[in-house]
């Protein structure tokens, strides 16, 4: 393996990853099916200029070429064939509140949402007013020069900040499903922050209802210029109900010389849905990625959220936790690829398994041989909570250069009848004892969670755990 | 006034016979001291009566105000008034202490009073201040995960914190004062009296005088191969302290086969 630039790029991938899905406001649906035909008429209905239309069609070409990958879940349900692949969420659906599932709602009951809320994430209500914080925080973020827009309007509105950036760190050609996401990617966010400036609050905690009108195949498209620091947070705990079982999502960073970016996902799909996900940074000299991540929902999930150390003294993290209950595989992890001497990383990755539940950890942490002096920490704990569960670490270590640290950590644990017999001792039932256990497991990542979504995480676990216990 | 009795009990540990006719009677209020060598049953005694599912229990029973219950699950015995502290205490990664007993509480209390609508943050926070108080701890301690990276002083005083916050009616001590230095044993002695003052009836297993010297038991009883042969007052304990178990030994001799000591 040569250390070139682009081939590290590539090979980040070289077993496949994925992405995931946002928000669209179109009117045109696109009828089942993909062909080059489908392409031009999301680019034209969107008005793109040609560059991203040759770009869409180049990605469709590659696409087609590539197969489903094998090497991890099993994906043998996804039918490619019948879905739509571009629609304007609420009128694909048509449906009512009646049609939602009954555990959808008890779930939004039991977090409490009103029901104007509830409507809106289910996809059946009419539109959740947003506008008005939406304007007063971009207000504030425009005088310090931050931009934050849907990626469509990102496009138009800066296209050669856009161009220079976009696809520079998830090529399409990475791996099969960020090659389908290209070709049709709809929705998502562009946010670009200047040089020195840092965003005091998390951006997209306000549109936490916004993110119910998650797209299919979102992308979005974050640049922290040199010294600039943000929080994203793209969250929603209320579980997202769609008829649609297939998100493909792609998600880049730029983190510049100095900059630090924590991207913050959580999220409750749905147990019907495909969650095939590609999030990649690029990190620059003494530049800092944290991707924080949980999982609970969805039929299958995909996601490993890489780092790309490509400058000096460059450092990425990585702290998830996946959730996997009846029927469902998890299969998470993450990827550190070290480029450039002193740069370090950390892997934490939590998992729980129950009700014949899987979850994977599957990792790479790569050392280039121009990266010396780098160092890797890698740490997975799973937690069983009954025998029908099950939980596989797939590590993999490459290292190539001189002095390096690198560390893993493996265990797996089963709730211990000592554990459960002390909480029962203080009155706490198997139940309410179990999910005690379960919480201080997943503590380490709440904690790096903004309040909000703390809380309702604890709330959600609660929930995931109601009737767990015979 | 209420009783917590033990009658004729019977346990098997893996098939082993540990606990053997064993009869207790505690009321509330009364202080009672369990001695015996190590090996004879003593934690036993105390994870049946709390209820762990590895004790077999193959006849007699333990009763409250004449009431079996053998037919409740641990939490059940625990809202019904009934505390251990564990000479093992486990811990729970991730949990803070404070977090744990607010549960732990608002559980208690529901059970009690199903219309309980749990304790008010603000009103639970002075109640733990109030509890670590008396057994002069750290507030910043409520904030540690419970039991975790906890030295085994430590351990032990905040079982006595989670006793003196859950406000049992029976308490068993199973080597509280183990691990407690000698001001932590004086601090937690007393507020152990001053938590059972005739409201909790408690069984202190121990193998030394030295809590003792501090909660005078009404009862000193000696367990030797799985029952209780010898009862007395306070000085029965002394007695042992200068004596050891020799004369135990020679009075009731070798111990039935399986049990050692
Ligand atoms: N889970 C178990 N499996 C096998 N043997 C057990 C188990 N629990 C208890 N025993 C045995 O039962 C006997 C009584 O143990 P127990 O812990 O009750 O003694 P103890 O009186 O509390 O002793 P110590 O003073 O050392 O604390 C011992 O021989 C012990 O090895
Ligand atoms: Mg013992």
């Amino acid at each position: 393996m040569t250390d070139n630039h682009q081939d590290i790029l590539q090979s980040i991938g070289s077993g496949d990853k994925y992405g995931f899905s946002y928000p669209d406001d179109s009117i045109f649906t696109s009828r089942k099916g993909l062909d080059e035909e489908v392409v031009r008429q999301i680019s034209a209905y969107k008005e793109e200029p040609e560059w991203m239309l040759e770009f869409r069609l180049n990605a469709f070409r590659h696409f087609s070429k590539r197969p489903i990958p094998t090497w991890g879940a099993d994906l043998s349900g996804l039918n490619l064939e019948e879905i739509i692949y571009y629609a304007r969420p609420r009128q694909i659906d048509q449906k009512s509140w009646e049609d939602v599932p009954e555990n959808i709602k008890n779930t939004f009951d039991r977090l409490g949402l009103p029901e104007a809320e509830q409507k809106y994430l289910a996809g059946v209500g009419a539109q959740y007013d947003s506008e008005m914080v939406y304007h007063n925080i971009q207000e504030s973020l425009e005088k310090q020069g931050v931009i934050f827009l849907s990626i469509e309007n990102g496009l138009k509105q800066h296209p050669d900040l856009f161009r220079e950036h976009f696809a520079s760190v998830v090529p399409f050609s990475d791996n099969t499903f960020a090659a389908l996401n290209s070709a049709v990617w709809s929705g998502g966010s562009f946010v670009y922050v200047p040089k020195g400036v840092h965003v005091d609050l998390p951006l997209q905690a306000y549109f936490r209802l916004n993110m119910a009108n998650i797209g299919q195949f979102e992308r979005s498209l974050i640049i922290a210029d040199e010294g600039a620091q943000v929080h994203y947070v793209e969250g929603c705990t209320a579980p997202l109900y769609r008829t649609e079982s297939f998100h493909s999502g792609v998600i880049e960073i730029v983190v510049k010389k100095g900059a630090r970016v924590r991207y913050t996902t959580i999220q409750n799909w749905s147990t019907n849905v495909y969650n095939l996900v590609t999030q990649r940074a690029v990190v620059e000299e003494d530049g800092t990625m944290e991707w924080v991540d949980a999982n609970l929902g969805s039929k299958v999930t995909m996601k490993y959220p890489a780092c790309f150390l490509k400058g000096p003294g460059a450092h990425g993290e990585v702290l998830s936790v996946a959730f996997a209950g009846p029927g469902q595989h998890q299969d998470a992890g993450a990827k550190m690829i070290h480029f450039a001497p002193n740069t370090s990383s950390k892997i934490t990755s939590k998992s729980i398994s129950r009700g014949n539940g899987r979850s994977s950890y599957r990792g790479l942490v790569r050392v280039a041989s121009a990266a010396e002096n780098s160092r890797s920490n890698v740490v997975c704990d799973a937690l069983l909570l009954d025998h029908e569960s099950r939980s596989d670490t797939y590590p993999t270590m490459d290292i190539k250069a001189k002095d390096v640290q690198i560390g893993h950590e493996a265990t797996v644990s089963k709730i211990g009848e000592e554990q459960l017999f002390y909480l029962n001792s203080r009155g706490l039932s198997d139940e309410e004892a179990t999910t005690m256990v379960v919480s201080g497991f997943i503590e380490p990542l709440v904690k790096e969670l903004p309040m909000e979504y703390a809380v309702e995480m604890n709330k959600l676990i609660q929930i995931q755990m109601t009737g767990s216990v015979g | 006034m209420t009783e917590l009795e033990i009658r004729n009990l019977h346990v098997l540990v893996n098939d082993k016979e540990i606990i053997r006719d064993f009869n207790l009677t505690i009321r509330q209020g009364e202080i009672h001291a369990l001695m015996g060598p190590n090996g004879t049953g003593k934690s036993t005694l105390a994870y049946t009566i709390m209820g762990h599912p590895r004790y077999q229990i193959t006849s007699g029973d333990v009763l409250i105000d004449g009431e079996s219950i053998l037919g409740l699950t641990p939490d059940e015995r625990a809202h019904k008034g009934i505390f251990l502290a564990f000479q093992y205490p486990v811990s729970i990664p991730g949990v803070s202490l404070a977090n744990f007993l607010r549960v732990a509480l608002n559980a208690r209390n529901k059970a009690v009073n199903p219309d309980d609508k749990g304790i008010s943050v603000v009103k639970f926070r002075q109640l733990l201040k109030s509890k670590m108080d008396l057994l002069k701890m750290d507030y910043q301690f409520a904030s540690r995960y419970l039991n975790e990276g906890f030295s085994g002083g430590e351990k032990k005083r905040a079982e006595i914190l989670q006793m003196a916050v859950l406000e049992p009616r029976f308490a068993i001590l199973d080597e509280t004062d183990s691990g407690l230095d000698i001001d932590a044993l004086r601090i937690v002695s007393e507020g152990v009296n001053t938590l059972a003052q005739g409201h909790i009836g408690v069984l202190v297993i121990t193998h030394y005088q030295r809590m003792l010297n501090y909660i005078t038991p009404d009862f000193v009883h000696i367990m030797y191969g799985g029952r209780i042969v010898e009862s007395g007052k306070a000085e029965l304990a002394l007695r042992l302290e200068e004596q050891g178990y020799e004369w135990i030994r020679e009075k009731y001799g070798v111990l039935p086969d399986g049990i050692h000591d």
